[in-house]
C-alpha cells in the first residue's frame, strides 16, 4: 500500500515507521525537517517531505495521484480536515483517515463521511477505564489501607 | 440582517465597520483576548472572544438566526472549518470565505461552498493583463465553476486563419467576443476567422481552462500523410 502520512509527531512517525516496517512504501509530510530526525527511526526506509499538506502541490510532489491512502495526524484539527478533503474529493484517495482532537468537529466530520478518531475521546476513555480497573496493576503500589 | 463575522485581523475590522455604517447587525467572533478589547473599543460591543470553528461558539454567536457568515481569518483551514460549521450545523444561507492560495478555491468549491474571495487572485488578475508572456487571463469567477477568460492568439498557433467553426473547443466552453490586434470588439460566429494576436474572450469551467488555452495557442498538429 502507498501511503501518505501528514504530521511527523508522535503518533504520525510511530505509524510511519510501522506501516514501513511491514513493508508498505510511506511517505511523510512535515512543515518542520527536524520532526524527521526526532521521531522517524534510522531504519526507516520510506520517503520524507517538507511542506504543508494543505497545499495541492506538496501533496502531488509526496506522490497523491498514486496514493492508496492518506493520513492526516498534524497537531491542528482544522489542517487535518482540510488535507483529508483535498485528500478525498480532489484527488480520490481511497482510505483518507483524519484525526480531530476536537470530539464535536469529530462527530460533525465523521457524519459527513469523512473517517476520524479522535484521541482525546479515546484518550479519556482509556483513563476513565484504567480508574475503574479492580486491581491496581502488578507492582505498583498497594496503597496504605486503613 | 444578521452578519457573523469569523475572524478579528484587518479584513474582519473594516468588514464589520463598513457593516454597521449600513445598518446591519454585526457580530464579530476572535480568538485573540488583546484585538477583541481592541475592536470593542473602536466598534462598541459587537465582537465576542472565541473560536469561530467551534460549533459551541457560533451556537452562542447566534449562527442559527444569521443570514450570512463571513469566514475571514488569515487561515483558509480554519476559514473552511468555520465554514462547513455553519452550513451543516447552522443552516447558514449565504457564507463568504476569504481564501489565501487562490489553488484553495477548487476545495472550497467541491464541498459546496461557492462564495469564496482571494485578494491572492484579484491581484493577479490585476497584474496578469501587464504580463505579456501569461497565455490565459482570468477575468472574472463565476458561480458553478465557471469564468470569464481572456486568451491572447499568438502567431504560431494551429488556429491562425481558420474559421471558429474548425476549432475544437472544450466541453462547456463558448467564445464570447474577439478583439482584434487593432483594438477592434467582435462578435463572433461560426465563420469568424482568427488572426495572430487576436484576444479571445471566452466562458469556460475552470477545469477547461488548460484546454482552452491549448486549443487556441498550440502550434498546429503535423499531419503525417
Amino acid at each position: 500500500m502507498r501511503v501518505i502520512i501528514m504530521g511527523c509527531g508522535r503518533a504520525g512517525s510511530l505509524l510511519a515507521a510501522t506501516l514501513d516496517e511491514e513493508g508498505h512504501d510511506v511517505t511523510v509530510l512535515d512543515i518542520n525537517e527536524y520532526q524527521f530526525e526526532r521521531f522517524l527511526p534510522e531504519t526507516f526506509r520510506g520517503r520524507t517531505i517538507r511542506g504543508n499538506g494543505i497545499d495541492q502541490d506538496i501533496l502531488r510532489k509526496a506522490g497523491i495521484e498514486r496514493a492508496d491512502a492518506f493520513v492526516a495526524a498534524t497537531a491542528g484539527d482544522n489542517r487535518n480536515v482540510m488535507a483529508s478533503q483535498i485528500a478525498k474529493h480532489i484527488f480520490g484517495v481511497q482510505r483518507v483517515v483524519c484525526r480531530i482532537y476536537d470530539p464535536i468537529r469529530e462527530e460533525m466530520y465523521h457524519n459527513l463521511g469523512l473517517r476520524t478518531t479522535s484521541p482525546t475521546r479515546v484518550g479519556a476513555r482509556l483513563l476513565k477505564e484504567a480508574l475503574e480497573a479492580d486491581e491496581p496493576p502488578a507492582g505498583a503500589p498497594s496503597g496504605g489501607g486503613e | 440582517m444578521y452578519i457573523v463575522i469569523v475572524g478579528g485581523g484587518k479584513v474582519g475590522f473594516y468588514l464589520a465597520k463598513e457593516l454597521v455604517e449600513a445598518n446591519h447587525e454585526v457580530l464579530i467572533i476572535e480568538r485573540n483576548s488583546p484585538k477583541v478589547a481592541e475592536i470593542a473599543e473602536s466598534l462598541g460591543e459587537i465582537v465576542m472572544r472565541g473560536d469561530g470553528c467551534e460549533a459551541a461558539i457560533q451556537e452562542r454567536a447566534g449562527a442559527g438566526r444569521a443570514d450570512l457568515l463571513l469566514a475571514v481569518t488569515g487561515e483558509d483551514e480554519d476559514n473552511l472549518v468555520a465554514c462547513q460549521v455553519a452550513r451543516h450545523v447552522f443552516h447558514v444561507p449565504r457564507i463568504v470565505a476569504r481564501i489565501n492560495n487562490p489553488k484553495n478555491e477548487l476545495i472550497y468549491r467541491k464541498l459546496g461552498i461557492d462564495g469564496t474571495v482571494s485578494a491572492t487572485s484579484a491581484i493577479m488578475s490585476h497584474i496578469e493583463q501587464e504580463l505579456p508572456t501569461h497565455p490565459l487571463i482570468s477575468l472574472l469567477t463565476l458561480r458553478r465553476g465557471f469564468e470569464i477568460v481572456e486568451v491572447r492568439v499568438p502567431p504560431e498557433a494551429g488556429v491562425v486563419g481558420r474559421p471558429l467553426r474548425d476549432v475544437l473547443l472544450p466541453h462547456q466552453s463558448l467564445i464570447w467576443g474577439i478583439v482584434d490586434a487593432e483594438g477592434n470588439p467582435k462578435a463572433p460566429t461560426a465563420d469568424t476567422v482568427l488572426h495572430a494576436g487576436d484576444e479571445v474572450v471566452a466562458v469556460t469551467l475552470q477545469e477547461s481552462e488548460e484546454a482552452l488555452r491549448a486549443a487556441l495557442t498550440a502550434p498546429p498538429v503535423p499531419r503525417s500523410f
